[in-house]
């Protein structure tokens, strides 16, 4: 087990430093850094000594060591627009990222579980019926024209809700959050809810097919040979089996709802890390999408190594397996 | 009757689709899509992108309405004046382009690799399968948001983004039927011809992976169609001179507030149309084609 979850470690910093390597490479083809930095007035001289000042005389080797140097110290540049360090420009903006994410993937369990559970108890009922089509939808409704036409509706046609912004937030520990505030939990519904649509259709699936499966199962006629109650039997038998799948999922989802996130902000105005990359990307500010992407793929690593732990944790078999 | 019908397999899978009815409507309505992007320049009523033919007076109007020259703009138009019918044509030509070029460039990328590492296992298999793990543990949204940050915006660099982005799926899917067809005796027996590795590889084991490659190549033409749109929504796919569905979307939300809903709703519609049909093409294809199904 601990030979396992080292092997493990190794793996995921084997990663980690494969994508600094693409991101390095990456970066270094984007555009010549010294065009962006030195005036075109500079004579030869000063270009020289500007270029010896950013390291870019070296061999490309060690311009990478540098560039890991400067990342394991969270130093990732300065932003060119903002003139502030990268990364804590992210670091700004992450909290209202992971607000909104943590609130679609909440939306995603809150709503997803129970129509999945009555789309599996019962199958052939109008409602679950529907519920199966409206799944459907959820793949292949394009997600910001989604976003588009809730603003269409609910805020310019009926006038509920506010179309862009964070709105009101509290201050936290020196973070300010949204979902503190009445306007901000106003202004977070439909980012939210448009996030989330992809996750409350695979939630769904994901428990109705759990759910069929697992009721022509012995230790379900079991449960009810001795005379439980069928909500007791669904509830806490049926439920505890589907729950693997889907916090696995769910887990592996958290990742990817962060980076869609930058769909979703960018049709909402919502000011998180979202927004800011494609700001980012389209003035070429390379130190502030150095930082995102460096910041997001060590987020991912890191889900995916919690996830695989966490499986272990609530799957005896995936335990045994690695003991062997 | 049909006793005299020779069933073939082809028959038998043009019979089992035709079992579905709204696998078959899905699928007329993709053939129309298709018919209509290609022939766009043919049907639609004006070429959006002919200068000459537009008119700024014409900005921003109401389905419905009629235009100077008398005839009607039955989707409305733009902030340019253009026809928004025409545009969508026009635009569903750019997305089914590089949504089927990528997915198709993606495929034969995609499934070489795959095929290549079944065959010939070893360290090549490794590399090739650790690449495809990677690939597929980060988002594709992520994937191409990072590719076209370093390339910048362009057709071009799109449909190479979205081939990076799927070429992985097709290699997992290719090498996981290769290794079941290897093992089989028309294998056995092409190797014992001494046939080149390469002929067995494409012409004997790849013909039998197809099934499982038409099916995720059914889906992920549908994703990349998604996956672009998206892109050229947030300003980093197609520029402007080539516009698709998604930067056709892009454009009306500035207008969306003040209710104008046309501009941006129609392209989403026949964006939404598209990719439905093509994911339920996609389903029944699965059902179709899985050999475990067959009664």
């Amino acid at each position: 087990m601990t030979l396992w979850i080292l092997r493990r470690l190794f793996q995921a910093v084997l990663v980690m430093l494969a994508m600094t390597v693409i991101v390095f490479i990456g970066v270094s083809v984007i555009g010549d850094p010294v065009e962006i930095l030195i005036s075109p007035d500079a004579d030869q001289a000063e270009r020289l000594r500007a270029i010896a000042a950013l390291g870019l005389d070296k061999p490309l080797w060690q311009q990478y060591l540098n560039f890991l140097w400067g990342a394991l110290h969270g130093d990732l540049g300065r932003s060119f627009v903002y003139n502030e360090p990268a990364l804590r420009l992210i670091g700004q903006r992450l909290p209202a990222t992971m607000e909104l994410a943590v609130t679609a993937v909440l939306l995603a369990v809150l709503l997803g579980i129970p129509l999945g559970l009555l789309a599996g108890l019962y199958p052939n009922s109008a409602l679950g019926r529907l519920a199966m089509a409206g799944s459907i939808l959820g793949f292949s409704l394009p997600s910001f024209w989604v976003g588009l036409m809730l603003i269409m509706v609910f805020a310019v046609q009926l006038g509920w809700l506010p179309s862009t912004g964070r709105g009101a937030t509290v201050s936290v520990l020196g973070v300010p959050w949204s979902f503190l505030t009445l306007d901000g939990l106003a202004h977070m519904a439909m980012p939210a809810l448009n996030l989330a649509l992809g996750n409350i259709a695979l939630v769904l699936r994901l428990t109705r097919s759990g759910v069929r499966e697992n009721l022509p199962m012995d230790y379900v006629k079991f449960a009810r040979a001795k005379g439980l109650s069928p909500i007791r039997v669904v509830f806490v038998h049926v439920l505890k089996n589907i729950m693997i799948p889907v916090v696995t999922v769910l887990g592996l989802q958290f990742g990817s709802t962060i980076a869609f996130a930058v769909v979703t902000e960018s049709v909402f105005a919502w000011p998180g890390m979202g927004k800011l990359i494609i700001d980012s990307i389209n003035v070429l500010d390379r130190p502030v999408i150095v930082a995102y992407l460096m910041m997001i793929v060590l987020m991912f690593v890191l889900i995916n190594l919690a996830v695989d732990l966490l499986y272990t944790v609530l799957d005896p078999r995936v335990r045994l397996e690695s003991a062997e | 009757m049909s006793g005299a019908v020779e069933e073939t397999p082809f028959r038998r899978i043009v019979k089992d689709y035709a079992g579905n009815k709204i696998a078959v409507l899905a699928l007329v309505v993709v053939a129309v899509i298709i018919f209509l992007a290609v022939f766009a320049s043919l049907i639609a009523p004006q070429n959006p992108y002919d200068l000459a033919q537009l008119d700024i007076m014409d900005g921003r109007l109401a389905p419905g309405a009629v235009s100077g020259a008398g005839w009607t703009y039955w989707l409305g138009t733009d902030d340019q004046g253009r026809d928004m019918l025409s545009g969508i044509l026009y635009g569903l030509r750019i997305s089914l382009g590089v949504g089927f070029g990528s997915a198709a460039t993606a495929g034969v990328v995609g499934s070489a690799l795959g095929l290549i590492a079944a065959y010939a296992g070893g360290w090549l298999e490794t590399v090739i399968m650790r690449l495809v793990d990677l690939q597929l543990s980060f988002p594709a949204i992520l994937v191409a948001l990072m590719i076209l940050a370093f390339l910048g915006k362009g057709v071009t660099n799109v449909m190479l983004a979205l081939v990076i982005v799927e070429w992985a799926r097709y290699a997992r899917t290719a090498r996981a039927a290769a290794l079941v067809e290897r093992r089989r005796e028309y294998v056995e027996a092409a190797e014992c011809l001494a046939l080149p590795q390469w002929r067995i590889l494409f012409r004997h084991i790849l013909p039998n992976c197809l099934p499982p490659l038409i099916v995720i190549g059914a889906i992920q033409v549908a994703s990349a169609i998604l996956l672009e749109a998206t892109l050229s929504f947030l300003g980093l796919g197609v520029p402007i001179t080539e516009p698709s569905l998604g930067l056709l979307i892009a454009n009306g939300y500035q207008y969306m507030l003040s209710g104008k809903y046309w501009i941006s709703f129609y392209p989403g519609l026949a964006l939404l149309v598209t990719i439905m049909c093509l994911n339920l093409v996609a389903d029944q294809l699965r059902d179709v084609l899985n050999p475990r199904l067959q009664r």
